[in-house]
């Protein structure tokens, strides 16, 4: 792509870094500790299933929160304490560093994700002395957490570019919540007696972001088989839906003029 | 930057924006029927505790009791009629549909008819049925329908004609009951199992309901009672005749031959009635009514 | 003649000011304006006057109401001319997270240099500006003074032909004030363009080829710092002691303004010698005499009294 949208990505990581926000995973990494502990005195037969739907659900929430929290600031940051200033009289364009800005979150989700896959594997093999064949549905699970978390991150940006990060968060919110529930509006269209009621809420079920389509925990830690053509479709999914909101963003940003 | 190329710019970024729109619509579409066939393995409602739920919803059970109502919905209307179809699940979501919202009563309702009902229109399930409507009942002590339902209940799948005529009489004392729960009480009490009774029990839960499902089940179920009792009057005169004659009759020609019937009858869905060999009457085989099951008809 | 190194051409950016029914504030009015090659060129005009508004246009961080502009060719539209121009802004804010030598590394990167020509690069501009020690040091540790530094390491680093300098002598102390007039005049010798805007007219004065003098957004005047001030005196300074128990000549005790035991007089030039006789018989020594001309601070004051502006504060709407 573009060699700026890099160099950007970098530098946000390092911000981020700087920041400690990859402390979370202490947090975390007691968490997974202090379950793998419990989970011995439970019961036998079921352990495997808690670390991994706690793990999972865990990464998750840590991402989400991380996404959105760090997401809402990417671009309302720069504006105000104008570092921005300086950084657009060199030769980088609006959308290149939108997208860098993107990136760098991207990479520090991934990361901090890394780090946390490696605390669950090492919590799962504590408390079963072995990994399954169909332990890969985790890395699978993982995978579409990561997709989650970047059209998530993706939104978060979009509304940084022109709204303070309190109503940033809210609307992130707004549209995660929106998106995980699009299947119950479109339930709600069947029960509804008006016909363009009905034909409405299919239509805005289906545009909705889904963000359920991501959620396969529980297969993971029943350790069902993921088909290769769902891996697929949810990553064009992804995809898509993460181009369609950084167009919109940088549309915005590129026209926006700064303090 | 130059109005007319961020003019330019702004259009193409709206037509990619919208064409991208249309194949994430289609996407989630193949997406959604990918998980549908990938999940057919195995039914998954994850949190089946209805009190679990209720505690995490935060305050907001009634909302999130609606979502599971309409999510019964889907999952019922999703699967009727499918061949095999034991509806496992209806249970499980009409009772956390409840304990989250208590005074649900359609829930309530809609569980009275369709848990009871054997499949594949239903999961064949009168216990959880009669459990599900005594909680409503007891949650609900202004709601004389609950009352109805559990009154049904009891006559029609559990034959237990004490326990409905109690629930009928109980059902009536509640202000703003209608007059005919008492009557129901006491001719149940008397008669038990009656064509009269049956009728009368189909028609008020026709005439209560405001559910389209529910509707049309108890319409099924009155022409089927209604068939039955023809079949078994021309079974009468089938007999008749066959005092009369030494041998069955061969149509129903014969019996209006033979001044026994006014005319061809036809059953409620408008087809003829046809005999078979041993003078017992049918119905047509194109007919889409079907005769009641011995275990569940009355008898009278 | 040579493509000049800016062209501003019709500049207009209007402000859309209060909430229910916005009503739009000019802050810029149809500026024109040329700089030519290897000039140093003054951007002046009190607060609020549209300096800062100018140079954000030019940077493509607001976009003009109407008006083009270009520089070394280029239109502001093209991210490439950025490739040729430095930039300080007014009040350098830059990520306080990472070091000196981090930040202009970063800022080399953007401009596509190599690993080993970013190195050379950082060291030797850091050495420049005077912050070969601090290089190590994260930002938020600096001060004012090291801020602005960094700031113009950042304009140079890249050796860009045309620099924007937006009130580059704010916050230095006179040390400080000094080195940066240094290196405007170094950048001249090498040939550079250097537009800076100021409102400190002594500075303007000293080191500019041609100004132009912005007031309420409208351009009053463009030339060399001698055309827009006539270069004649007006009047003659004296500057004298008196002796312990001596008074004043009658012509001067009214006008005469006593600074501790000095004093100062102005008089007309064709009187000067008949003062100076006065005060020898009064026995009165002489300290200084200087002929006094206009400054472009006094053309300033005229020019505002005249317009009878009340300069804006430009910054409110956007600060």
């Amino acid at each position: 792509m573009s060699a700026i949208a890099g160099i950007v990505a970098i530098n946000t990581f390092r911000e981020a870094v700087r920041d400690r926000v990859l402390y979370n995973l202490i947090v975390f990494a007691l968490m997974m500790i202090g379950a793998s502990i419990l989970v011995g005195e439970i019961s036998i037969g079921i352990d495997r299933l808690v670390i991994i739907n706690l793990g999972l659900s865990a990464i998750s929430i840590f991402g989400l929160v991380m996404a959105i929290f760090i997401g809402v600031g990417l671009v309302y940051k720069e504006m105000e304490k104008r570092t921005l200033y300086s950084v657009l009289a060199k030769p980088v364009r609006r959308w290149e560093f939108l997208v860098g800005k993107f990136g760098g979150l991207l990479l520090t989700l991934a990361v901090n994700t890394l780090f946390m896959t490696l605390g669950l594997a090492a919590a799962l093999f504590y408390v079963s002395r072995q990994f399954l064949r169909t332990d890969a549905t985790i890395l699978v699970a993982i995978y579409f957490i990561l997709l989650e978390l970047a059209l998530v991150t993706a939104f978060a940006l979009f509304f940084s570019c022109f709204s303070s990060p309190m109503l940033s968060t809210l609307f992130t919110l707004g549209i995660y919540v929106a998106g995980f529930f699009s299947a119950d509006i479109r339930g709600i269209g069947t029960v509804t007696r008006s016909p363009a009621m009905q034909a409405a809420a299919r239509v805005i079920s289906y545009l909705l972001p889904n963000f359920r389509n991501f959620n396969i925990i529980s297969a993971a830690s029943h350790g069902d088989a993921i088909p290769f053509s769902l891996i697929c479709q949810n990553t064009a999914y992804a995809a898509l839906y993460v181009a369609l909101v950084l167009i919109a963003a940088s549309s915005i940003f590129s026209g926006r003029n700064l303090k | 930057m130059s109005g007319r190329s961020r003019r330019r710019i702004l259009w193409i970024s709206l037509a990619a924006i919208a064409a991208l729109f249309i194949a994430i619509g289609f996407l989630q579409m193949r997406i959604e029927a990918e998980i549908r066939t990938a999940a057919q393995q195995r039914e998954e409602l994850l949190l089946r505790s209805g009190p679990l739920l209720k505690r995490l919803s935060l305050g907001y059970d009634a909302l999130l009791g609606d979502i599971y109502w309409t999510r019964t919905v889907q999952y019922f209307g999703g699967r009727v009629g499918n061949p095999g179809e034991k509806f496992e699940l209806l249970w499980p979501l009409l009772d956390v549909t409840t304990t989250l919202d208590p005074k649900f009563i359609v829930a309530y309702r809609f569980g009275a008819i369709f848990l009871s009902e054997p499949m594949p229109m239903g999961a064949g399930r009168s216990d959880l049925a009669v459990e599900l409507v005594k909680r409503g009942v007891q949650a609900n002590p202004n709601s004389w329908e609950l009352s109805s339902d559990l009154g049904f209940l009891y006559y029609w799948h559990l034959k237990d004609y004490e326990k409905a005529s109690a629930a009928y009489l109980q059902g009536s004392k509640i202000p703003n009951a209608p007059t005919w729960m008492k009557m129901m009480a006491a001719q149940v009490a008397e008669k038990g199992n009656s064509f009269s009774n049956s009728l009368a029990i189909w028609t008020e839960l026709y005439d209560s309901t405001q559910d389209a499902k529910v509707k049309k089940n108890a319409f099924v179920h009155l022409q089927s009672l209604r068939a039955l009792q023809d079949t078994l009057e021309l079974d009468q005169l089938a007999q008749q005749y066959h005092q009369q004659n030494g041998r069955y009759p061969a149509s129903m020609k014969e019996l209006y031959d033979r001044g026994l019937l006014q005319g061809i009858p036809r059953d409620p869905a408008g087809f003829p009635y046809t005999l078979g060999t041993d003078g017992k009457a049918e119905l047509d085989p194109n007919s889409p009514i079907i005769l009641p099951k011995p275990s569940e008809g009355p008898s009278q | 003649m040579s493509t000049p190194a800016i062209e501003i051409e019709g500049l207009t950016k209007d402000y859309p000011v209060g909430f229910w029914r916005p009503r739009l504030r000019r802050s810029l009015d149809h500026l024109t304006l040329r700089v030519e090659d290897g000039e140093i060129f003054g951007f002046l005009g009190p607060n609020g006057a549209g300096k800062t508004t100018t140079l954000k246009v030019l940077m493509s961080i607001i976009y003009p109401t109407s008006g083009t502009a270009r520089v070394r060719g280029k239109s502001i539209d093209d991210v490439r001319m950025h490739r040729e121009i430095g930039y300080l802004p007014e009040q350098p804010y830059f990520y306080d997270y990472l070091t000196a030598r981090e930040l202009l590394e970063y800022y080399a990167r953007l401009f596509g240099f190599g690993a080993a020509d970013r190195r050379e690069r950082v060291t030797r501009f850091l050495e420049r500006v005077g912050l070969a020690d601090a290089g190590d040091l994260q930002l938020r540790k600096f001060s004012k003074g090291m801020l602005q530094r960094v700031g113009i390491a950042q304009a140079i680093l890249h050796d860009p032909q045309v620099i924007f300098l937006d009130e580059p002598m704010s916050g230095l102390d006179p040390v400080g004030r000094r080195e940066v007039r240094d290196l405007i005049y170094d950048l001249k010798r090498e040939g550079r363009t250097v537009f800076f805007s100021t409102h400190i007219l002594s500075d303007a004065e000293m080191l500019c080829d041609r100004v132009a003098v912005l007031v309420g957004g409208k351009l009053q005047g463009v030339g060399a710092p001698a055309e827009i001030v006539s270069m004649q005196v007006y009047a003659m300074e004296i500057l004298f002691e008196t002796q312990v128990g001596r008074t004043l000549p009658n012509s001067l005790a009214n006008s005469a303004t006593q600074i501790g035991g000095r004093y100062r007089a102005e008089v007309p030039e064709e009187q000067l010698y008949p003062a100076l006789e006065e005060l020898r018989s009064c026995g009165a020594r002489i300290l200084s005499v200087t002929p006094l001309r206009p400054t472009l601070e006094d053309y300033f004051f005229k020019l505002i009294a005249s317009n009878k502006t009340v300069p804006q504060p430009e910054e409110a709407v956007s600060r």
